[in-house]
């Protein structure tokens, strides 16, 4: 069969041959970006390992550990916006592929940032009462190295949000041109990424830190 | 079905095991659990979690025609698990020299 004509061209959802030239560019593009979001995956991995090494006694160096700076409460509710704005970024890949329209697009859009911004809040409302308490990233290596890991999570999702904000302009101007259906592909590959990213920081940094 | 509903369903799926698997994670801590098991729990539903992720979100599977962006991500982990691995490895043995 000819590699050009099948479905699964690149990682993520694939729009289709239904979508021709769109589907096809797609390729070379998505797995390019494929390869930077390998390399981001090493940059957080070598925070997790930093992470790690910075959690016996000699890291917390006297200071508040986990037990009186985290709230899992919180951070709970961290983890379900994210999967949530997962769900509704998938959503939104879902209407570009089976042609529902710009406006369907922008709408799952808009939803996924506000999810996102849900959780960006409890997150800045979780530093600001860490800090508020004594744990200050200057206080010990295991709080500069988590502020390292958490907060360049944290960095990535607000670059996601700035993102959404570009391509909901672009969907407005130029609508569903084939260049914007790669760029919303490309969006839901990063989006997706940072959920699972997500995953290792709550289980690693919060579920273990508090067992 | 239709493609359309199908897909749709995946996702669907995807975020429901993700939820389970989650709360399968928090429950560990929060409830009546030893050290050891609730850090196991916590463990493989993580690893279990990212796989589903990757299966239904990232439409990243063995049986696909496209094996680079797996090759990508193995290869990934790899050097990952060497530089991980080695710096954990020479800061616990430096950590016990300095007590």
């Amino acid at each position: 069969m000819n590699n050009r004509m099948s479905a699964h061209l690149h990682p993520g959802l694939n729009l289709g041959p239904a979508h021709g030239a769109a589907h096809e560019r797609s390729e070379t593009v998505l797995f390019g970006f494929w390869v930077f979001l390998m390399s981001d995956f090493i940059t957080f991995g070598i925070l997790f390992a930093t992470y790690a090494a910075n959690t016996g006694h000699i890291g917390l160096a006297g200071g508040p550990g986990p037990g009186d700076l985290f709230d899992l409460k919180s951070i709970g509710l961290q983890t379900g916006f994210l999967l949530a704005s997962s769900l509704t970024c998938g959503m939104a890949s879902l209407s570009l592929k089976y042609d529902e329209g710009a406006s369907r697009v922008a709408q799952w859009l808009v939803v996924t940032a506000l999810l996102g911004a849900g959780f960006l809040a409890f997150e800045v409302r979780d530093f600001a009462s860490m800090i508020s308490s004594g744990g200050t990233p200057m206080r010990s290596a295991w709080l500069s190295s988590l502020y390292a890991l958490v907060g360049l999570h944290g960095l990535h999702v607000t670059m996601g949000l700035i993102w959404i904000a570009v391509m909901l302009a672009l969907l407005a101007v130029v609508g569903l041109s084939d260049r914007v259906k790669t760029r919303l592909l490309l969006f839901a590959l990063y989006w997706h990424f940072l959920d699972l990213l997500w995953i290792g920081i709550f289980s690693v940094v919060f579920l273990t830190g508090m067992r | 079905m239709s493609e359309a509903r199908r897909e749709r369903r995946n996702y669907l799926l995807g975020t429901g095991l993700s939820i389970l698997l989650t709360l399968l994670a928090f429950g560990s801590v929060i409830g009546p659990f030893g050290k050891t098991i609730a850090l196991w729990v916590i463990s493989v539903s993580a690893v279990v979690q990212i796989l589903v992720q990757l299966r239904f979100f990232l439409h990243i599977g063995l049986g696909r025609q496209k094996r680079e962006d797996l090759l990508l991500i193995l290869f990934s982990l790899l050097l990952l698990s060497i530089m991980v691995g080695g710096t954990l490895w020479i800061l616990t043995n430096l950590a016990q020299r300095m007590t």
